[in-house]
Protein backbone atom coordinates (compact mmCIF):
# COMPACT_ATOMS: atom_id res chain seq x y z
CA UNK A 1 0.00 0.00 0.00
CA UNK A 2 1.54 3.63 -1.21
CA UNK A 3 1.73 5.27 1.82
CA UNK A 4 -0.18 8.50 1.23
CA UNK A 5 -3.32 7.06 1.94
CA UNK A 6 -2.26 6.74 5.32
CA UNK A 7 -1.32 9.93 5.95
CA UNK A 8 -4.40 10.74 4.72
CA UNK A 9 -6.15 8.59 7.48
CA UNK A 10 -4.25 9.63 10.02
CA UNK A 11 -5.29 13.41 9.63
CA UNK A 12 -9.26 11.98 8.95
CA UNK A 13 -9.12 10.50 12.53
CA UNK A 14 -8.30 12.31 15.50
CA UNK A 15 -9.14 10.25 18.51
CA UNK A 16 -7.03 7.14 16.78
CA UNK A 17 -4.38 9.27 15.20
CA UNK A 18 -2.15 9.53 18.16
CA UNK A 19 -2.56 5.61 18.29
CA UNK A 20 -0.65 5.28 15.00
CA UNK A 21 2.72 5.93 13.66
CA UNK A 22 3.17 9.55 12.84
CA UNK A 23 4.03 9.44 8.76
CA UNK A 24 7.39 10.59 7.83
CA UNK A 25 7.63 14.36 6.64
CA UNK A 26 8.20 13.96 2.79
CA UNK A 27 4.73 11.89 3.04
CA UNK A 28 2.86 15.39 3.24
CA UNK A 29 4.92 16.95 1.13
CA UNK A 30 4.32 14.74 -2.27
CA UNK A 31 0.35 15.62 -1.61
CA UNK A 32 1.37 19.02 -2.00
CA UNK A 33 3.03 18.16 -5.55
CA UNK A 34 -0.26 17.41 -6.21
CA UNK A 35 0.24 13.85 -6.94
CA UNK A 36 -3.12 12.22 -8.36
CA UNK A 37 -3.49 8.53 -6.40
CA UNK A 38 -6.56 5.92 -6.48
CA UNK A 39 -8.15 7.55 -3.20
CA UNK A 40 -7.97 10.94 -3.64
CA UNK A 41 -10.83 13.00 -5.80
CA UNK A 42 -10.15 16.07 -8.11
CA UNK A 43 -9.51 19.14 -6.67
CA UNK A 44 -13.13 20.21 -8.08
CA UNK A 45 -14.06 17.82 -6.13
CA UNK A 46 -12.79 18.49 -3.28
CA UNK A 47 -14.01 21.59 -3.36
CA UNK A 48 -17.38 21.20 -4.39
CA UNK A 49 -17.55 18.79 -1.49
CA UNK A 50 -16.18 20.70 1.41
CA UNK A 51 -17.69 23.93 0.51
CA UNK A 52 -21.21 22.08 -0.02
CA UNK A 53 -20.70 20.33 3.53
CA UNK A 54 -20.41 24.30 5.35
CA UNK A 55 -22.78 25.52 3.50
CA UNK A 56 -25.19 22.90 4.16
CA UNK A 57 -24.19 22.54 8.26
CA UNK A 58 -23.92 26.53 8.33
CA UNK A 59 -27.08 26.93 7.17
CA UNK A 60 -29.03 24.07 8.63
CA UNK A 61 -27.46 23.83 12.18
CA UNK A 62 -24.81 26.83 12.92
CA UNK A 63 -27.41 29.75 11.78
CA UNK A 64 -30.17 28.48 14.47
CA UNK A 65 -27.53 28.76 17.08
CA UNK A 66 -26.65 31.81 16.12
CA UNK A 67 -30.15 33.25 16.10
CA UNK A 68 -30.81 31.60 19.51
CA UNK A 69 -28.30 34.62 20.93
CA UNK A 70 -28.64 37.28 18.75
CA UNK A 71 -32.52 37.26 19.64
CA UNK A 72 -31.40 36.39 23.01
CA UNK A 73 -29.73 40.26 23.22
CA UNK A 74 -31.99 42.00 20.82
CA UNK A 75 -33.08 44.57 23.28
CA UNK A 76 -29.56 44.42 25.25
CA UNK A 77 -27.75 42.93 28.04
CA UNK A 78 -29.94 44.44 30.90
CA UNK A 79 -32.61 42.85 29.26
CA UNK A 80 -31.58 39.64 28.85
CA UNK A 81 -30.39 39.05 32.65
CA UNK A 82 -33.75 40.53 33.91
CA UNK A 83 -35.11 37.86 31.70
CA UNK A 84 -33.10 35.28 33.69
CA UNK A 85 -33.68 37.05 36.74
CA UNK A 86 -37.35 37.05 36.83
CA UNK A 87 -38.66 34.89 39.60
CA UNK A 88 -40.59 32.31 36.99
CA UNK A 89 -37.39 31.91 35.16
CA UNK A 90 -35.54 31.02 38.16
CA UNK A 91 -38.09 28.17 39.66
CA UNK A 92 -37.82 26.66 36.34
CA UNK A 93 -34.36 26.39 36.50
CA UNK A 94 -34.26 25.31 39.62
CA UNK A 95 -37.09 22.61 38.70
CA UNK A 96 -34.68 21.47 35.83
CA UNK A 97 -32.05 21.05 38.65
CA UNK A 98 -33.82 18.95 40.73
CA UNK A 99 -35.33 16.84 37.94
CA UNK A 100 -32.40 16.17 36.12
CA UNK A 101 -30.64 15.80 39.54
CA UNK A 102 -32.47 12.44 39.93
CA UNK A 103 -32.79 10.87 37.01
CA UNK A 104 -29.05 11.09 37.21
CA UNK A 105 -28.81 9.48 40.80
CA UNK A 106 -31.22 6.81 39.35
CA UNK A 107 -29.94 6.09 36.08
CA UNK A 108 -26.09 5.61 37.77
CA UNK A 109 -27.53 3.67 40.28
CA UNK A 110 -29.81 1.45 38.35
CA UNK A 111 -27.30 1.52 35.25
CA UNK A 112 -24.64 0.20 37.26
CA UNK A 113 -26.28 -2.47 38.50
CA UNK A 114 -27.66 -3.71 35.33
CA UNK A 115 -24.48 -3.46 33.66
CA UNK A 116 -23.35 -5.38 36.72
CA UNK A 117 -26.01 -8.19 35.81
CA UNK A 118 -25.60 -8.04 32.03
CA UNK A 119 -22.14 -7.67 31.30
CA UNK A 120 -20.59 -9.77 34.22
CA UNK A 121 -23.00 -13.08 33.48
CA UNK A 122 -24.14 -14.90 30.95
CA UNK A 123 -27.97 -15.45 30.75
CA UNK A 124 -30.77 -16.68 28.70
CA UNK A 125 -32.60 -13.86 27.07
CA UNK A 126 -29.65 -11.11 27.42
CA UNK A 127 -30.43 -10.05 24.09
CA UNK A 128 -33.82 -9.59 24.64
CA UNK A 129 -33.19 -7.48 27.83
CA UNK A 130 -30.80 -5.07 26.11
CA UNK A 131 -33.80 -4.66 23.49
CA UNK A 132 -35.85 -3.75 25.97
CA UNK A 133 -33.39 -1.70 27.94
CA UNK A 134 -32.61 0.67 24.29
CA UNK A 135 -36.77 0.35 23.81
CA UNK A 136 -37.23 4.15 24.93
CA UNK A 137 -34.81 5.27 22.61
CA UNK A 138 -37.98 4.30 19.71
CA UNK A 139 -40.44 5.61 21.86
CA UNK A 140 -41.79 9.30 21.31
CA UNK A 141 -40.97 11.55 23.92
CA UNK A 142 -44.92 12.10 24.04
CA UNK A 143 -45.46 8.88 24.36
CA UNK A 144 -43.64 8.51 27.18
CA UNK A 145 -45.68 11.49 29.02
CA UNK A 146 -49.08 9.83 27.79
CA UNK A 147 -48.00 6.56 29.71
CA UNK A 148 -47.97 8.31 32.80
CA UNK A 149 -51.05 10.19 32.54
CA UNK A 150 -52.91 7.20 31.70
CA UNK A 151 -51.49 5.32 34.66
CA UNK A 152 -51.55 8.34 37.14
CA UNK A 153 -53.91 10.68 35.70
CA UNK A 154 -57.47 11.81 37.35
CA UNK A 155 -58.92 9.35 34.63
CA UNK A 156 -56.09 6.87 34.81
CA UNK A 157 -55.66 3.63 36.09
CA UNK A 158 -54.62 4.80 39.78
CA UNK A 159 -55.90 8.38 39.05
CA UNK A 160 -58.94 7.62 41.92
CA UNK A 161 -56.73 6.15 44.60
CA UNK A 162 -54.01 8.61 44.26
CA UNK A 163 -56.33 11.75 44.38
CA UNK A 164 -58.67 9.37 47.24
CA UNK A 165 -54.96 9.39 49.57
CA UNK A 166 -54.26 13.11 48.41
CA UNK A 167 -51.02 12.30 45.97
CA UNK A 168 -50.09 13.98 43.06
CA UNK A 169 -47.83 12.81 40.51
CA UNK A 170 -49.37 14.23 36.98
CA UNK A 171 -49.08 17.51 37.02
CA UNK A 172 -46.64 17.45 39.29
CA UNK A 173 -42.71 17.09 40.39
CA UNK A 174 -43.03 12.75 40.35
CA UNK A 175 -44.89 12.86 36.95
CA UNK A 176 -41.98 14.71 35.45
CA UNK A 177 -39.21 12.53 37.17
CA UNK A 178 -40.97 9.73 35.71
CA UNK A 179 -41.09 10.89 32.42
CA UNK A 180 -38.08 12.01 32.43
CA UNK A 181 -36.10 8.69 33.69
CA UNK A 182 -38.13 6.88 30.84
CA UNK A 183 -36.72 8.96 27.74
CA UNK A 184 -33.49 8.83 29.75
CA UNK A 185 -32.92 4.76 30.58
CA UNK A 186 -31.06 3.71 27.84
CA UNK A 187 -28.30 6.94 28.32
CA UNK A 188 -25.85 5.21 30.91
CA UNK A 189 -26.11 1.76 31.09
CA UNK A 190 -25.34 1.21 26.97
CA UNK A 191 -22.36 3.02 27.95
CA UNK A 192 -21.73 0.63 30.54
CA UNK A 193 -22.08 -2.61 29.23
CA UNK A 194 -20.07 -2.88 26.21
CA UNK A 195 -17.02 -1.63 28.10
CA UNK A 196 -17.77 -4.01 31.11
CA UNK A 197 -18.29 -7.02 28.83
CA UNK A 198 -14.67 -6.13 27.07
CA UNK A 199 -13.04 -6.08 30.18
CA UNK A 200 -14.15 -9.61 31.87
CA UNK A 201 -14.42 -10.74 35.32
CA UNK A 202 -10.62 -11.40 35.75
CA UNK A 203 -9.91 -8.21 37.81
CA UNK A 204 -12.78 -9.28 39.83
CA UNK A 205 -12.27 -12.70 40.35
CA UNK A 206 -8.57 -12.06 41.44
CA UNK A 207 -9.86 -9.43 44.19
CA UNK A 208 -12.58 -11.76 45.22
CA UNK A 209 -9.86 -14.85 45.74
CA UNK A 210 -7.85 -12.61 47.48
CA UNK A 211 -10.37 -12.12 50.01
CA UNK A 212 -12.10 -8.96 49.29
CA UNK A 213 -16.19 -8.96 49.33
CA UNK A 214 -18.40 -8.42 46.64
CA UNK A 215 -19.95 -5.07 47.04
CA UNK A 216 -15.54 -3.84 47.52
CA UNK A 217 -14.93 -5.97 44.50
CA UNK A 218 -17.36 -3.73 42.65
CA UNK A 219 -15.87 -0.22 44.32
CA UNK A 220 -12.72 -0.82 44.48
CA UNK A 221 -12.35 -2.60 40.96
CA UNK A 222 -15.21 -1.98 38.84
CA UNK A 223 -15.90 1.24 38.93
CA UNK A 224 -12.27 2.56 38.82
CA UNK A 225 -12.64 0.54 35.18
CA UNK A 226 -15.73 2.19 34.26
CA UNK A 227 -15.06 5.65 35.32
CA UNK A 228 -14.78 7.78 32.20
CA UNK A 229 -17.27 6.03 30.45
CA UNK A 230 -20.49 6.08 33.47
CA UNK A 231 -19.07 10.57 33.32
CA UNK A 232 -19.94 10.05 29.47
CA UNK A 233 -23.17 8.30 30.27
CA UNK A 234 -24.12 10.51 32.60
CA UNK A 235 -23.02 13.98 30.41
CA UNK A 236 -25.40 12.39 27.85
CA UNK A 237 -28.12 11.84 30.24
CA UNK A 238 -27.51 15.44 31.78
CA UNK A 239 -28.75 16.92 28.41
CA UNK A 240 -31.25 14.96 27.55
CA UNK A 241 -32.74 15.01 31.16
CA UNK A 242 -32.07 18.85 30.97
CA UNK A 243 -33.50 19.67 27.25
CA UNK A 244 -36.26 16.99 27.70
CA UNK A 245 -39.39 18.39 25.91
CA UNK A 246 -42.19 16.31 24.83
CA UNK A 247 -42.19 13.73 27.51
CA UNK A 248 -42.27 16.41 30.23
CA UNK A 249 -44.85 18.92 28.84
CA UNK A 250 -47.47 16.17 28.47
CA UNK A 251 -46.89 15.83 32.19
CA UNK A 252 -46.22 18.63 33.88
CA UNK A 253 -49.45 20.86 33.27
CA UNK A 254 -47.36 23.79 33.11
CA UNK A 255 -47.95 25.65 35.84
CA UNK A 256 -45.73 28.99 35.95
CA UNK A 257 -43.62 29.15 38.56
CA UNK A 258 -44.34 25.58 40.02
CA UNK A 259 -43.98 22.50 37.01
CA UNK A 260 -42.28 24.18 34.57
CA UNK A 261 -39.01 23.39 33.79
CA UNK A 262 -36.85 25.39 31.62
CA UNK A 263 -37.61 23.78 28.52
CA UNK A 264 -41.52 24.31 29.02
CA UNK A 265 -40.95 27.88 29.87
CA UNK A 266 -39.17 28.01 26.70
CA UNK A 267 -42.94 27.57 25.46
CA UNK A 268 -44.61 29.56 27.30
CA UNK A 269 -42.51 32.68 26.98
CA UNK A 270 -42.66 32.08 23.49
CA UNK A 271 -46.15 31.79 22.81
CA UNK A 272 -47.14 34.47 24.92
CA UNK A 273 -44.97 36.77 22.15
CA UNK A 274 -42.18 37.54 25.00
CA UNK A 275 -39.93 36.29 22.39
CA UNK A 276 -36.70 38.06 24.18
CA UNK A 277 -36.94 36.64 27.28
CA UNK A 278 -38.10 32.83 25.40
CA UNK A 279 -34.42 33.24 24.04
CA UNK A 280 -33.10 34.47 26.97
CA UNK A 281 -33.71 31.16 28.93
CA UNK A 282 -33.63 29.12 25.48
CA UNK A 283 -29.64 30.60 24.99
CA UNK A 284 -28.69 29.18 28.28
CA UNK A 285 -29.67 25.71 27.29
CA UNK A 286 -28.06 26.60 24.23
CA UNK A 287 -24.84 27.15 26.60
CA UNK A 288 -25.57 24.13 27.95
CA UNK A 289 -25.69 21.64 24.96
CA UNK A 290 -22.05 23.51 23.66
CA UNK A 291 -20.35 23.14 27.40
CA UNK A 292 -21.79 19.03 27.07
CA UNK A 293 -20.09 18.82 23.37
CA UNK A 294 -16.70 20.09 24.96
CA UNK A 295 -16.61 18.09 27.64
CA UNK A 296 -17.86 15.05 25.66
CA UNK A 297 -15.06 15.71 23.02
CA UNK A 298 -12.27 15.22 26.58
CA UNK A 299 -14.11 12.31 28.08
CA UNK A 300 -13.62 10.68 24.02
CA UNK A 301 -10.03 11.08 24.41
CA UNK A 302 -9.96 9.65 27.99
CA UNK A 303 -12.22 6.42 26.60
CA UNK A 304 -9.94 5.48 23.99
CA UNK A 305 -7.41 5.18 26.90
CA UNK A 306 -9.63 3.38 28.46
CA UNK B 1 -35.73 -15.47 42.15
CA UNK B 2 -33.66 -18.44 43.13
CA UNK B 3 -34.70 -21.05 41.34
CA UNK B 4 -34.84 -18.79 38.16
CA UNK B 5 -31.43 -17.90 38.19
CA UNK B 6 -30.66 -21.73 38.58
CA UNK B 7 -31.96 -22.42 35.31
CA UNK B 8 -30.97 -19.37 33.79
CA UNK B 9 -27.43 -18.39 35.23
CA UNK B 10 -24.37 -20.01 33.84
CA UNK B 11 -21.32 -18.55 35.41
CA UNK B 12 -22.40 -18.70 38.94
CA UNK B 13 -19.13 -19.31 41.10
CA UNK B 14 -16.42 -16.28 41.80
CA UNK B 15 -18.57 -13.50 40.76
CA UNK B 16 -21.33 -12.82 43.19
CA UNK B 17 -24.57 -10.88 42.82
CA UNK B 18 -26.44 -12.20 39.57
CA UNK B 19 -29.80 -12.44 41.44
CA UNK B 20 -30.16 -9.20 43.06
CA UNK B 21 -28.89 -7.57 40.38
CA UNK B 22 -31.06 -9.03 37.64
CA UNK B 23 -33.70 -8.94 39.92
CA UNK B 24 -33.76 -5.28 40.74
CA UNK B 25 -32.69 -4.60 37.05
CA UNK B 26 -35.78 -6.78 36.12
CA UNK B 27 -38.26 -4.99 38.44
CA UNK B 28 -36.98 -1.16 37.86
CA UNK B 29 -37.06 -2.08 33.73
CA UNK B 30 -40.73 -3.46 34.59
CA UNK B 31 -41.88 -0.36 36.85
CA UNK B 32 -40.63 2.37 34.66
CA UNK B 33 -40.71 0.98 31.02
CA UNK B 34 -42.60 -2.28 30.50
CA UNK B 35 -45.84 -1.49 32.70
CA UNK B 36 -46.37 1.79 31.57
CA UNK B 37 -45.92 1.18 28.12
CA UNK B 38 -48.27 -2.34 28.65
CA UNK B 39 -50.97 0.35 30.23
CA UNK B 40 -51.10 1.92 26.83
CA UNK B 41 -51.98 -1.07 25.28
CA UNK B 42 -54.67 -2.42 27.79
CA UNK B 43 -55.92 1.52 27.46
CA UNK B 44 -56.89 0.84 23.86
CA UNK B 45 -59.01 -2.02 25.02
CA UNK B 46 -61.82 0.11 26.22
CA UNK B 47 -62.63 0.99 22.84
CA UNK B 48 -64.85 -1.11 21.17
CA UNK B 49 -62.67 -2.53 17.69
CA UNK B 50 -65.41 -0.62 15.50
CA UNK B 51 -64.09 2.47 17.86
CA UNK B 52 -60.67 1.78 17.51
CA UNK B 53 -60.77 1.70 13.89
CA UNK B 54 -63.22 4.55 13.53
CA UNK B 55 -60.51 6.65 15.50
CA UNK B 56 -57.31 5.70 13.31
CA UNK B 57 -59.26 6.33 10.26
CA UNK B 58 -60.67 9.48 11.11
CA UNK B 59 -59.90 11.92 8.23
CA UNK B 60 -57.92 13.92 11.13
CA UNK B 61 -56.09 11.21 12.51
CA UNK B 62 -54.86 9.73 9.57
CA UNK B 63 -53.80 13.43 7.92
CA UNK B 64 -51.54 13.73 10.70
CA UNK B 65 -50.12 9.55 10.57
CA UNK B 66 -49.52 9.92 6.93
CA UNK B 67 -47.77 13.38 7.46
CA UNK B 68 -45.68 12.56 9.89
CA UNK B 69 -44.62 9.13 8.79
CA UNK B 70 -44.55 10.83 4.90
CA UNK B 71 -42.24 13.72 6.24
CA UNK B 72 -40.08 11.38 8.20
CA UNK B 73 -39.50 9.49 5.41
CA UNK B 74 -38.87 12.36 3.08
CA UNK B 75 -36.24 13.92 5.87
CA UNK B 76 -34.42 10.54 6.37
CA UNK B 77 -34.38 10.80 2.67
CA UNK B 78 -32.62 14.05 2.44
CA UNK B 79 -30.27 13.07 5.17
CA UNK B 80 -29.25 9.96 2.87
CA UNK B 81 -27.91 13.42 0.27
CA UNK B 82 -26.52 15.60 3.27
CA UNK B 83 -25.11 12.77 5.84
CA UNK B 84 -23.05 11.08 3.50
CA UNK B 85 -21.64 14.08 2.00
CA UNK B 86 -20.71 16.04 5.21
CA UNK B 87 -18.98 12.25 6.02
CA UNK B 88 -16.98 12.26 3.03
CA UNK B 89 -15.61 15.73 3.56
CA UNK B 90 -14.46 14.81 7.30
CA UNK B 91 -13.21 11.74 6.56
CA UNK B 92 -11.52 12.09 2.96
CA UNK B 93 -10.20 15.78 3.33
CA UNK B 94 -7.90 17.85 4.69
CA UNK B 95 -9.13 21.52 5.23
CA UNK B 96 -8.85 24.25 7.61
CA UNK B 97 -11.81 24.14 10.26
CA UNK B 98 -12.29 20.31 9.53
CA UNK B 99 -12.37 19.59 13.22
CA UNK B 100 -15.24 22.37 13.92
CA UNK B 101 -16.85 21.30 11.21
CA UNK B 102 -16.99 17.42 13.06
CA UNK B 103 -18.11 19.13 15.95
CA UNK B 104 -20.87 21.19 14.44
CA UNK B 105 -22.44 17.87 13.28
CA UNK B 106 -23.04 16.66 17.07
CA UNK B 107 -25.28 20.16 17.70
CA UNK B 108 -28.79 18.87 17.06
CA UNK B 109 -28.11 16.03 18.95
CA UNK B 110 -27.09 17.88 22.09
CA UNK B 111 -29.92 21.05 21.48
CA UNK B 112 -33.04 20.83 23.46
CA UNK B 113 -36.21 20.66 20.50
CA UNK B 114 -37.78 23.43 22.08
CA UNK B 115 -34.39 26.07 21.66
CA UNK B 116 -34.17 24.10 18.05
CA UNK B 117 -38.03 24.48 17.19
CA UNK B 118 -38.63 28.41 18.31
CA UNK B 119 -34.71 29.14 16.49
CA UNK B 120 -35.99 27.17 13.68
CA UNK B 121 -39.25 29.06 13.24
CA UNK B 122 -37.57 32.27 14.16
CA UNK B 123 -35.24 32.11 11.01
CA UNK B 124 -37.63 30.27 8.21
CA UNK B 125 -40.64 32.91 9.35
CA UNK B 126 -41.80 35.31 6.93
CA UNK B 127 -39.54 38.05 9.35
CA UNK B 128 -36.14 35.51 9.46
CA UNK B 129 -33.38 35.70 8.34
CA UNK B 130 -34.14 33.28 5.66
CA UNK B 131 -37.67 33.23 5.45
CA UNK B 132 -37.08 36.86 4.32
CA UNK B 133 -34.97 35.01 1.27
CA UNK B 134 -37.17 32.45 0.36
CA UNK B 135 -39.96 34.72 0.59
CA UNK B 136 -38.90 36.36 -2.20
CA UNK B 137 -39.08 33.46 -4.29
CA UNK B 138 -42.46 33.08 -3.22
CA UNK B 139 -41.59 29.70 -1.13
CA UNK B 140 -43.57 29.68 2.41
CA UNK B 141 -41.59 27.37 5.20
CA UNK B 142 -42.39 28.08 8.41
CA UNK B 143 -46.14 27.19 9.21
CA UNK B 144 -46.49 24.59 6.43
CA UNK B 145 -45.57 21.12 6.07
CA UNK B 146 -41.69 22.28 4.19
CA UNK B 147 -41.17 23.85 7.81
CA UNK B 148 -41.85 20.41 9.46
CA UNK B 149 -39.58 18.96 6.76
CA UNK B 150 -36.26 21.16 7.84
CA UNK B 151 -37.44 20.52 11.82
CA UNK B 152 -36.73 16.81 10.87
CA UNK B 153 -33.62 17.25 8.49
CA UNK B 154 -32.35 19.13 11.29
CA UNK B 155 -32.46 16.44 14.02
CA UNK B 156 -32.07 13.32 11.85
CA UNK B 157 -28.49 14.24 10.28
CA UNK B 158 -26.22 13.56 12.87
CA UNK B 159 -27.70 9.85 12.86
CA UNK B 160 -26.78 9.13 9.51
CA UNK B 161 -23.25 10.98 9.74
CA UNK B 162 -22.56 9.55 13.01
CA UNK B 163 -23.09 5.95 11.76
CA UNK B 164 -21.64 6.89 8.12
CA UNK B 165 -18.29 8.24 9.03
CA UNK B 166 -16.66 5.51 11.04
CA UNK B 167 -17.50 2.89 7.91
CA UNK B 168 -15.58 5.24 5.64
CA UNK B 169 -12.93 5.63 7.87
CA UNK B 170 -11.95 2.06 8.27
CA UNK B 171 -12.53 1.21 3.99
CA UNK B 172 -9.64 -0.86 2.98
CA UNK B 173 -7.28 1.64 0.78
CA UNK B 174 -6.24 -1.40 -1.16
CA UNK B 175 -9.39 -1.95 -2.42
CA UNK B 176 -10.03 1.33 -3.81
CA UNK B 177 -6.39 1.53 -5.27
CA UNK B 178 -6.80 -2.30 -7.13
CA UNK B 179 -9.99 -0.64 -8.43
CA UNK B 180 -8.10 2.31 -9.73
CA UNK B 181 -5.06 0.54 -11.19
CA UNK B 182 -7.73 -1.78 -12.97
CA UNK B 183 -8.75 0.87 -14.87
CA UNK B 184 -11.79 2.09 -12.72
CA UNK B 185 -12.68 5.90 -13.13
CA UNK B 186 -13.01 7.62 -9.51
CA UNK B 187 -16.55 7.62 -9.79
CA UNK B 188 -16.76 3.97 -10.83
CA UNK B 189 -14.52 3.02 -7.97
CA UNK B 190 -16.66 5.00 -5.29
CA UNK B 191 -20.04 3.46 -7.12
CA UNK B 192 -18.48 0.04 -6.84
CA UNK B 193 -16.24 -0.28 -3.76
CA UNK B 194 -17.48 2.31 -1.66
CA UNK B 195 -20.94 2.59 -1.86
CA UNK B 196 -21.67 -1.00 -0.96
CA UNK B 197 -19.12 -0.90 1.58
CA UNK B 198 -21.41 1.87 3.60
CA UNK B 199 -24.58 0.82 2.49
CA UNK B 200 -25.55 -1.11 5.50
CA UNK B 201 -24.72 2.20 7.70
CA UNK B 202 -26.43 4.19 5.08
CA UNK B 203 -29.63 1.72 5.87
CA UNK B 204 -28.60 2.13 9.86
CA UNK B 205 -28.77 5.83 9.54
CA UNK B 206 -31.89 5.93 7.28
CA UNK B 207 -33.71 3.98 10.09
CA UNK B 208 -32.19 6.15 13.31
CA UNK B 209 -33.27 9.13 11.63
CA UNK B 210 -36.91 8.09 10.65
CA UNK B 211 -37.53 6.77 14.01
CA UNK B 212 -36.71 9.42 15.49
CA UNK B 213 -38.38 12.04 12.92
CA UNK B 214 -41.28 10.12 13.46
CA UNK B 215 -41.86 10.81 17.38
CA UNK B 216 -40.19 13.85 17.30
CA UNK B 217 -42.45 16.74 18.62
CA UNK B 218 -40.25 19.64 20.33
CA UNK B 219 -38.39 21.21 17.69
CA UNK B 220 -41.54 20.28 15.36
CA UNK B 221 -44.59 21.99 17.35
CA UNK B 222 -43.41 25.34 16.90
CA UNK B 223 -42.25 25.55 13.28
CA UNK B 224 -45.56 23.63 12.15
CA UNK B 225 -48.55 26.32 12.47
CA UNK B 226 -50.10 23.07 13.77
CA UNK B 227 -53.14 23.20 11.29
CA UNK B 228 -55.47 20.19 11.69
CA UNK B 229 -55.72 18.50 8.56
CA UNK B 230 -52.53 20.29 6.94
CA UNK B 231 -50.17 20.69 9.35
CA UNK B 232 -50.73 18.66 12.91
CA UNK B 233 -48.21 15.85 13.13
CA UNK B 234 -49.72 12.69 15.16
CA UNK B 235 -47.65 13.52 18.59
CA UNK B 236 -49.56 17.13 18.46
CA UNK B 237 -53.05 15.01 17.91
CA UNK B 238 -52.07 12.95 21.00
CA UNK B 239 -51.17 15.46 22.75
CA UNK B 240 -54.54 17.41 21.83
CA UNK B 241 -57.07 14.04 22.78
CA UNK B 242 -55.26 14.70 25.99
CA UNK B 243 -55.85 17.78 26.79
CA UNK B 244 -59.73 16.89 25.81
CA UNK B 245 -59.64 14.03 28.18
CA UNK B 246 -60.16 11.46 25.35
CA UNK B 247 -57.51 9.04 27.07
CA UNK B 248 -58.23 5.95 24.88
CA UNK B 249 -58.02 7.73 21.53
CA UNK B 250 -54.91 9.34 22.47
CA UNK B 251 -53.98 5.65 23.00
CA UNK B 252 -55.19 4.33 20.11
CA UNK B 253 -53.24 6.89 17.79
CA UNK B 254 -49.96 5.64 20.08
CA UNK B 255 -50.57 2.25 19.65
CA UNK B 256 -50.72 2.85 15.79
CA UNK B 257 -47.55 5.04 15.70
CA UNK B 258 -45.87 2.64 18.01
CA UNK B 259 -46.74 -1.08 16.23
CA UNK B 260 -46.26 1.49 12.46
CA UNK B 261 -42.70 2.30 13.65
CA UNK B 262 -41.30 -1.30 15.03
CA UNK B 263 -42.83 -2.85 11.61
CA UNK B 264 -40.91 -0.53 9.92
CA UNK B 265 -37.88 -0.90 12.13
CA UNK B 266 -37.76 -4.23 11.63
CA UNK B 267 -38.30 -4.61 7.62
CA UNK B 268 -35.26 -2.06 7.40
CA UNK B 269 -33.45 -4.34 9.70
CA UNK B 270 -33.88 -7.40 7.03
CA UNK B 271 -32.85 -4.99 4.30
CA UNK B 272 -29.54 -4.31 6.39
CA UNK B 273 -28.86 -8.03 6.90
CA UNK B 274 -29.30 -8.77 3.54
CA UNK B 275 -27.25 -6.05 1.74
CA UNK B 276 -24.81 -7.09 4.70
CA UNK B 277 -24.68 -10.49 3.49
CA UNK B 278 -24.72 -9.40 -0.33
CA UNK B 279 -21.72 -7.31 0.07
CA UNK B 280 -20.07 -9.56 2.90
CA UNK B 281 -19.62 -7.19 4.82
CA UNK B 282 -21.19 -9.38 8.22
CA UNK B 283 -18.67 -10.99 10.68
Amino acid sequence: MSTMPVAYRNQAMPIAASKRPASAPGVVKQQTFGRVDARSDPAWVRMLVIASAAIFLGLFIVLPLVCVFTQAFAKGVDAYFAAIRNPDTLSAIQLTLIVAAISLVANVVFGLIGAWAIAKFEFVGKNLLITLIELPFSVSPVIAGLVFVLLFGLQGYFGSWLVAHNIKIIFALPGIVLATIFVTFPFVIRELIPLMQQQGTEEEEAALSLGASGLKTFFRVTLPNVKWALLYGVLLCNARAMGEFGAVSVVSGHVRGETNTMPLHVEVLYDSYQFQAAFAVASLLALLALVTLVIKAVLETRLMEE
Amino acid sequence: MGSLVGILGYRRGAIPGFGITLGTTLMWLGLIVLIPLAALFLKTTELSFEQFIAVITSRRTQHALMLSFGLSFAAALANLVFGPMVAWALVRYHFPGRRLLDAIVDIPFALPTAVAGIALTTLYAESGWIGRVLASFGIKVAFTPLGILVALIFIGLPFVVRTVQPVLEEIDGELEEAAASLGAGRWMTVRRIVFPTILPALLTGFTLAFARAVGEYGSVIFIAGNLPNYSEIAPLLIVIRLQEFRYADAAAIAVVMLIASFLFLFVINGLQRWSELRTGTRQ
